[in-house]
């Protein structure tokens, strides 16, 4: 009924010669541009969480070792620059990518939600559990996050909460079982959130390919879990006293 | 050949701003060799022999090729085999069935009456750009613009879309990207549609937004849904050439 059928003012809105908008304007405007952002936002993301997962591992090497790689981290880019400055670098990045994942989120939700005002009264289950969580996985570890700064980073909620001590201080947080349960909760909606956030930012991003699908699922899903085995390790050696 | 008795419920309302609802009807008597339709004409002759309002649903050619026909059976979308509701034969079924019949449900697709929507959404997303501008008259020399393979199978692949829908009526954000994808791949594949590969793909996804479909989280029923098998891949197309449109201005 669409195929073929061409309205007579369509070709001559080809010739409008009006001024565009911009590209930027119009790729924060549409959908694909909004999963462009978010693509590129969880990408940044995810380097990030890989960097941060394997220098958690340090914990393994005992607390002095530990505790000097995270003084490092504080003064890293030393002497060319400042002390803490790339620190802050990082920071600002991380938040502009964290603020410019959830903004797209947030709205292309919405629209998604409006798009089907009635739903349907035979309902099934639609899509796999890693896709139908990704909202309020999503949800789950950007409050894991505002605790785990305070737990971590500023040491407001810390149990031990002292400052150059982070190695007492993590090992504090995994002998409660509030520390455990929220870390790992988050850990295992993080583990969903890449397996389909993943291959997802590859379709949106169009790089994705029939040839390349397997490759970048089977990716997805290793990625996923060395992320979640690397910092759940962390929790499970404290309860199991391998790491004190 | 066994005949079966059925239980259908189906979505009646009156008109666009009527409310609706589910309503039971038993049917006896359905033959396996009958589509899907056919069933529900002998539904409707019953019901206007009762002096009741038919069940109002689209169709046309009922072989598949229109797009015309479609409705959400049992949760699906033209119902459990991957063909058109037209295509459909109540051999898909057993005795004693309750079969659930509902409209497309999509914000942009408001239903006009029972299980016919108004799809006049598509219209504009393919006026927006599915089309090609050559100049019309006499048949052009076959051989005049040389089609790679490659491109010719693409092309065909997603020519096939035949309209209908069922993609933005399984997708959990009523998404038309399959639909819109299927039609941007199309042309931008062939040499012919080339000239007009930025502005088609621009104007496409902008009128596609401007309907208020969702937007695609990658979930990938639209693909599985679809009578005519355009793929998932189409979609990743569609976004390979839309960032290349944004970046060529
Ligand atoms: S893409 Fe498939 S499901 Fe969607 S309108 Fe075309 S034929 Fe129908
Ligand atoms: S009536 Fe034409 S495709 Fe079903």
């Amino acid at each position: 009924m669409t195929g073929a059928f061409i309205p007579l003012d369509v070709m001559a809105s080809a010739t409008d010669t009006g001024r565009r908008p911009s590209s930027l304007r119009v790729l924060w405007r549409s959908t694909i541009g909004k999963k462009t952002v978010m693509a590129v936002s969880g990408g940044i993301l995810l380097l990030y969480l890989i960097v941060h997962m394997l220098g958690n591992l340090k914990i393994f090497a005992g607390s002095t070792s530990f505790n000097e790689y995270a003084e490092w981290l504080r003064v890293f880019g030393e002497p060319a620059l400042g002390e803490g400055w790339l620190l802050w670098v990082v920071r600002v990045v991380l938040l502009t990518a964290v603020i410019a994942h959830i903004v797209a989120a947030w709205q292309l939700s919405r629209l998604d939600i409006r798009a089907r005002p009635v739903k349907y009264a035979h309902g099934r289950r639609r899509a796999t559990y890693a896709t139908r969580t990704m909202r309020w996985g999503g949800v789950i570890i950007a409050l894991f996050v505002v605790w785990h700064i305070l737990d971590l980073t500023t040491g407001h909620v810390n149990p031990l909460g002292e400052e150059g001590r982070p190695y007492e201080n993590v090992v504090a947080t995994f002998s409660t079982w509030y520390g455990n349960t929220i870390y790992i909760v988050a850990m295992l909606a993080l583990g969903l959130h890449i397996r389909h956030g993943f291959w997802s930012a590859a379709q949106t991003l169009g790089v994705n390919h029939p040839r390349r699908d397997r490759a970048l699922k089977a990716t997805a899903t290793g990625l996923a879990v060395a992320l979640t085995v690397g910092f759940v390790s962390v929790p499970i050696a404290v309860m199991t006293g391998i790491v004190s | 050949m066994t005949l079966m008795k059925l239980t259908l419920r189906i979505w009646r309302q009156a008109g666009p701003d009527e409310p609706g609802a589910m309503t039971t009807y038993e049917l006896d008597g359905v033959s396996p060799e009958m589509s899907f339709l056919e069933m529900l004409d002998t539904l409707n002759e019953r019901l206007s022999a009762e002096g009741e309002e038919p069940v109002a649903f689209d169709h046309d050619c009922r072989e598949g090729i229109c797009g015309s026909c479609g409705m959400v059976i049992n949760g699906d979308a033209h119902g459990p085999e991957r063909t058109t509701a037209c295509q459909l034969h109540m051999r898909s079924f057993s005795d004693g069935d309750v079969i659930d019949i509902e409209p497309w449900r999509a914000g942009a697709f408001p239903v006009i009456k029972d299980l016919v929507v108004d799809r006049s959404a598509f219209d504009r997303i393919i006026g927006a750009g599915g089309y090609i501008t050559a100049p019309t008259g006499s048949a052009p020399e076959a051989h005049a613009t040389a089609v790679p393979k490659e491109a010719a199978d693409l092309a065909f692949e997603n020519a096939e879309c035949i309209g209908c829908g069922a993609c933005v009526a399984a997708c959990p954000n009523g998404s038309a990207m399959l639909f819109t994808a299927a039609k941007v791949v199309h042309l931008n594949a062939l040499p012919q549609g080339a000239p007009e590969r930025e502005s088609r793909t621009r104007e496409m996804v902008a009128a596609m937004d401007a309907e208020g479909f969702g937007g695609c989280t990658n979930v990938g029923e639209c693909a599985t849904a679809c009578p005519k098998g355009i793929p998932l891949f189409s979609i990743t197309r569609m976004n390979r050439e839309y960032l290349r449109a944004l970046r060529k201005g």
